[in-house]
């Protein structure tokens, strides 16, 4: 193909990337924005595949058909809650394709003998950042299935030796750029990536995941972007860049909404075992409702926020979420829902949920939004969330949540929370809320009761609900 | 390539402050959406693969490339196709019936 076309190619289809991550910006501009994208890939996929060096189909075509049944299988059939997952083991995919292209350049270079040093650093790059990932991603995917233990894996000297490990690595690294014909070394330090990827994740939790992933994207990316270095590939560097920039900004909100810092999150390891005697073990009680005190309270509220967390997902509860939210709406109550940016394993997680459950995105609010009008709220109903409404995170300085950014759950009238048990949340902070005096706690599965509820509204006659509304909201 | 491929590092950093500047803008509630599709988009190393899987350089390269190939394409076809299906489901409320 025509060296000029190609190039035009490769342009249009960096173009066609930006304007596409460009109208992600709203949800109504979105579908068209992937389309754009797509475009733009075919066209770059096209080229390449016009380009004169490729002189072999066969192999490629292969690739091309096992990965898209691979993907079309993934893309239809994964279930909505299983979406981390997903978003896990594909950064996994990108990284093994940029990693096997970088070892593939440096054997065809007679094992880094016909490679000068800028390009070994690249390299190097692409290989660090790839193996990494790969194995990291893999952790994460394993964490998230529940296939390996998601609480954090800690040993004695753990930051330490990951710290010395990557330390050797980077050592590697320095030498290779300098001595690029040493093929050991070059294997060896992916072999050390693939490592470290698996010992850097092990100690995360799993509230700690959508930092992680968002981190893994960014990792991904970069590794593209380095291909593009090292095969000297524009629209490679382009595509990578945005990746890069992209999931480094949202691993940097995801902090930023839990009040920590990257390397506390990448070497806290919050939710371990905590060393120290509990300070406080004051007997406290609570107060346990059943759906029917809920019903009770719910039938005459007029106003009503719902804060979901990583719970809802759990027992699959968006569906009954939204039949109960949809009862309540055609009693004439108003209803939202307050969406936490941690709130989940993955960053957007419950928005994506709610949507699958048909509930309009213009109910779901972002905690700027909505914080100052839980004053004015009859209901806060707290489904599967934890750290999110703890008023810890205000007042108690020696908690890790402190000074995170919290739903104000706790100055609506009366807050119900559903959940399984009076287990404290991820952070291992007992919640204040759960013993106040306006809390109803309703123990049980999330879907459970909240189908239980629904069915409660259905049974009442739409005459005596009428009347119902016109009462006050009991405190109890 | 003797020298450091400053040009080439141009490229990536400028690229790197307008994807910033763009992905700021867009809302909590796409998140996922975003991480998908950049997902798809990382895809584009496919580009390097096609090439280390079809210039008939020896055997292993080949496999290795076509290992690539199919890592890559997994990524593109089912990281757009997820992100359309996901964000079919986001819809406005439709306006009350009153």
């Amino acid at each position: 193909m025509n060296n000029v076309l190609l190039a035009a190619a490769y342009l249009a289809s960096a173009i066609l990337f930006v304007l596409g991550l460009k109208a992600l910006n709203s949800p109504q501009t979105a579908r068209r924005g992937i389309l754009l994208a797509e475009i733009g890939m075919l066209l770059a996929v096209v080229g390449t595949l016009l380009r004169s060096e490729i002189i072999q189909y066969q192999w490629i075509l292969i690739g091309l058909v096992v990965g898209s049944i691979i993907g079309t299988l993934m893309a239809m059939f994964m279930p909505m809650t299983a979406m981390p997952q997903r978003i896990a083991i594909s950064h996994s995919f990108g990284a093994i394709a940029a990693t096997l292209v970088g070892i593939v350049e440096y054997y065809e270079h007679r094992n880094g003998l016909t490679i000068d040093h800028g390009t070994m650093a690249a390299l190097g790059f692409e290989v660090l950042f790839g193996s990494i990932t790969i194995t990291g991603s893999l952790m994460a995917f394993g964490k998230l299935q529940e296939l390996v233990k998601s609480a954090p894996v800690i040993y004695r000297f753990q930051n330490v030796s990951n710290i010395a490990l990557f330390v050797v690595m980077v050592g590697v690294f320095v030498f290779l750029i300098v001595r690029p014909d040493t093929a050991f070394l070059f294997y060896g330090m992916i072999a050390t990536g693939l490592l470290l990827g698996v010992l850097i994740v092990l100690p995360i939790g799993g509230a700690d995941m959508p930092v992680v992933l968002a981190l893994l994207n960014s990792y991904a990316g970069l590794a593209s972007a380095a291909t593009g270095l090292v095969i000297s590939n524009n629209v490679l560097l382009i595509a990578g860049a945005l990746d890069g920039t992209s999931g480094f900004f949202l691993s940097m909100m995801m902090s930023q909404a839990m009040n920590r810092s990257f390397t506390n999150v990448l070497f806290g390891a919050v939710g371990a075992v905590k060393q120290g005697a509990q300070v406080e073990v004051e007997a406290r009680t609570v107060t346990r409702y059943t759906p029917e005190d809920a019903a009770y309270i719910l039938e005459s509220a007029q106003s009503v926020i719902i804060i979901p967390g990583y719970g809802m997902a759990v027992a699959q509860a968006q569906h009954a979420v939204q039949e109960l939210a949809a009862l309540l709406m055609e009693r004439g109550a108003t209803v939202r829902y307050a969406i936490h940016p941690v709130a989940g394993r993955m960053p957007g997680h419950m928005n994506v949920l709610l949507a699958e459950a048909n509930v309009p995105y213009d109910l779901l609010c972002e905690p700027e939004q909505i914080n100052d009008d839980f004053q004015s709220t009859d209901v806060a109903l707290v489904i599967g969330a934890n750290d999110v409404v703890n008023p810890a995170a205000r007042y108690k300085k020696e908690s890790p949540l402190y000074g995170m950014p919290i739903l104000n759950a706790d100055q609506a009238q009366t807050v119900m929370i559903l959940k399984r048990s009076l287990s404290p949340g991820f952070a291992g902070e007992d919640n204040d809320l759960f013993y106040e005096k306006k809390t109803m706690m309703i123990f049980g599965d999330a879907k459970a009761t909240l189908t239980n509820l629904n069915q409660l509204f259905k049974k009442t006659a739409p005459a005596q609900a009428s009347q119902a509304a016109t009462l006050e909201v009991i405190h109890l | 390539m003797n020298t450091l491929p400053f040009e080439a590092l141009y490229i990536l950093v400028l690229a790197g402050f307008l994807g910033f500047e763009v992905i700021r803008k867009v809302p909590p509630l796409l998140h996922t959406p975003l991480m998908s599709t950049t997902n798809a988009i990382s895809g584009i190393s496919l580009v390097g693969s096609l090439v280390a899987a079809g210039s008939g350089q020896s055997t292993a390269s080949t496999v290795l490339g076509t290992l690539a190939v199919t890592a890559a394409t997994i990524n593109v076809v089912g990281g757009f196709l997820i992100t359309d299906r996901m964000l079919k489901m986001f819809r406005r409320k439709e306006r009350k019936p009153q």
